[in-house]
């Protein structure tokens, strides 16, 4: 009985947390694409500053936050030995056989590692402040402009809610379909690739069964209850931005335009 | 002889987490071979993750577990031990997935590393106890009827030839037809295979009906382990934990309460019948 929990939500009830997800969402597009702009260390320490200001206000603990570093680990390695070796320069620092490395190579490395960095934070720090219903009903609501040209946007949104409701389900059955193989004498973990890989047949092939099963059910429940999409459907939480979530979208904006200001300051 | 036998066995869920919640607490237990035993309990007690002990999908985390003598801790043993005790899940038609019921039932027997003659045998043999008849071995195991695909899946366990046959709910979401043909075959194994038979239930009325020895589990604990005779006198600590008595028997320890003459713990209703026709022609005599 292992708890699988989608995105990695962690409730703690402060003002973040309360923010609408629509800022959340708008924001982290926007901090994302300021970093992109970025090209000396000011801006970086800004933008570190400004992550560093709201892990503190969601008070959660930074431990977390660097969990999700440890997964771009090896990304991080890669991307800055390419960034080392294989930048060209006038200022070589070292030569040795076809190995050069140059200041260039080191700052733009220096560079990348930032921005990686504070990209994966900066929305980490979204999913770890909003629940993944809140996310699905930011972007629905975020995208509504796009119905004009036939986006079906609530449809999308819907898929992404029963898509993540549905994951744990899954991975209970799959525990409990691993477990009735093995009791059958399905060796799971040994042998040649080819034998691991047919061994998943078992697996998988309930596991679609009842999946697609879930599904049908789980459509005649919701059409016996006359679910027709987005057609004068209300909602029992209203999303409406109070004058907390406008200072909040404020504070963002500011925020980013200095973040990404600082390419055009030095 | 002891097929199955518990030392101290305790299981705790994610230990050491926020999650922790301890499945078992501490039970010594053993099981004789031939024995036909009910676990009854509720939904929570344990009982799922008592009997996941018997085959070595769990593994104890204090104590110890043996099967024939085999502790489910020797990981060289761990397949015999999974042929030895074969466990039957809830609702397990959900795990067939061979194109054929034959094929489907041939899996243990295969993975068993068994002759072809002789995944045959045990396949034809499994498939007879469980009364499907050949014009089912080549249909899908998805063009049966309910009742049907849940026996395909016990035969898939039974063509292991197993020396305990461990079935967790097997009359789960059955109509009362089903449920009926499901219990005299688990009844008609028994007598036919002499196979010890670990009935997971939380129908006291199925116990009733088959099994010689009850264990009530509740809250990780075994607080009951005696025959339905003895187990269904106890009508009120049953009730206590929430549990239910036959629906003679709850008639007799009534009529008990009113005449002490009428012995208590009756769970069919051919022994109830019996023990009113005694007391009867006695009051007829005086």
């Amino acid at each position: 009985m292992t708890r699988i929990t989608v995105g990695n939500h962690y409730p703690t009830g402060s003002i973040l947390h309360r923010t609408d997800p629509r800022v959340k969402l708008a924001g982290t597009v926007l901090y994302v694409t300021a970093l992109l702009f970025v090209n000396n260390f000011l801006g970086f320490i800004l933008a570190a500053v400004f992550i560093a200001a709201l892990i503190k206000i969601s008070k959660v603990p930074p431990r977390l936050i660097f969990r999700g570093l440890r997964m771009i680990f090896f990304m991080l390695v890669f991307a800055a030995s390419i960034n080392i070796f294989f930048t060209s320069g006038q200022n070589v620092l070292l030569h040795f056989g076809i190995i050069r490395i140059t200041t260039e190579g080191l700052t733009l490395a220096a560079h990348m590692i930032a921005r990686l960095v504070l990209i994966v934070t900066g929305t980490s720090m979204l999913t770890l402040t909003s629940t993944p219903i809140q996310l699905t009903d930011g972007i629905e609501s975020g995208l509504r402009p796009l119905k004009v040209i036939k986006v079906p946007v609530h449809d999308i949104a819907m898929i992404m809610t029963i898509a993540m409701r549905s994951i744990p389900n899954l991975s209970e059955e799959m525990d409990k379909i691993m477990k009735a193989q093995k009791a059958r004498g399905a060796e799971l973990d040994t042998g040649s690739l080819t034998k691991r890989a047919l061994s998943l047949v078992p697996i998988l092939v309930p596991l679609f069964v009842s999946a697609f099963k879930w599904a049908n059910e789980l459509a005649t429940a919701m059409e016996a209850r006359c679910y027709r999409g987005d057609i004068n459907r209300t909602r029992m939480k209203e999303m409406k931005m109070n004058a907390k979530d406008w200072a909040a979208a404020a504070i963002m904006l500011a925020s980013v335009i200095a973040i990404a200001g600082t390419r055009w300051v030095i | 002889m002891q097929i199955i036998e518990t030392k101290n066995l305790t299981h705790i869920y994610n230990k050491g987490s926020v999650f922790e919640k301890i499945a078992l607490d501490d039970i010594n237990l053993s099981i004789n071979a031939g024995e036909i035993v009910a676990l009854i309990g509720h939904t929570g007690s344990g009982k799922s993750t008592l009997i996941q002990h018997f085959n070595g999908l769990l593994m104890p985390t204090l104590g110890d577990v043996f099967i024939a003598g085999d502790s489910t801790g020797d990981k060289t043993k761990l397949k015999s031990i999974r042929q030895k005790a074969g466990l039957v899940f809830q609702y397990p038609e959900h795990q067939l997935f061979e194109p054929t019921v034959y094929a489907d039932v041939a899996f243990g027997p295969t993975k068993m590393g068994l002759g072809q003659d002789e995944i045959d045998t045990r396949t034809r043999e499994a498939l007879k106890l469980v009364g499907l008849t050949e014009d089912c071995f080549e249909k899908s195991p998805f063009e049966l009827s309910g009742g049907q695909k849940r026996r395909a899946a016990i035969a898939g366990v039974l063509a292991m030839r197993p020396e305990v046959l461990i079935l967790d709910e097997p009359a789960a979401g059955l109509d009362p037809r089903g449920k009926d043909e499901i219990l005299s075959q688990i009844q008609k194994m028994h007598t036919e295979l002499g196979i010890t038979v670990i009935l997971v239930s939380h129908s006291m009325d199925d116990a009733a009906k088959l099994a010689q020895r009850i264990l009530v589990m509740e809250r990780g604990r075994i607080t009951i382990d005696g025959s339905p005779t003895e187990v269904f006198s106890q009508g009120e600590v049953l009730q206590a934990i929430g549990l239910d008595l036959p629906q003679i028997s709850k008639l007799m320890n009534r009529l008990a309460q009113e005449n002490p003459a009428i012995q208590k713990g009756v769970f069919s209703l051919d022994a109830a019948a019996a023990e009113l026709l005694t007391l009867a022609r006695k009051g007829a005599e005086k």
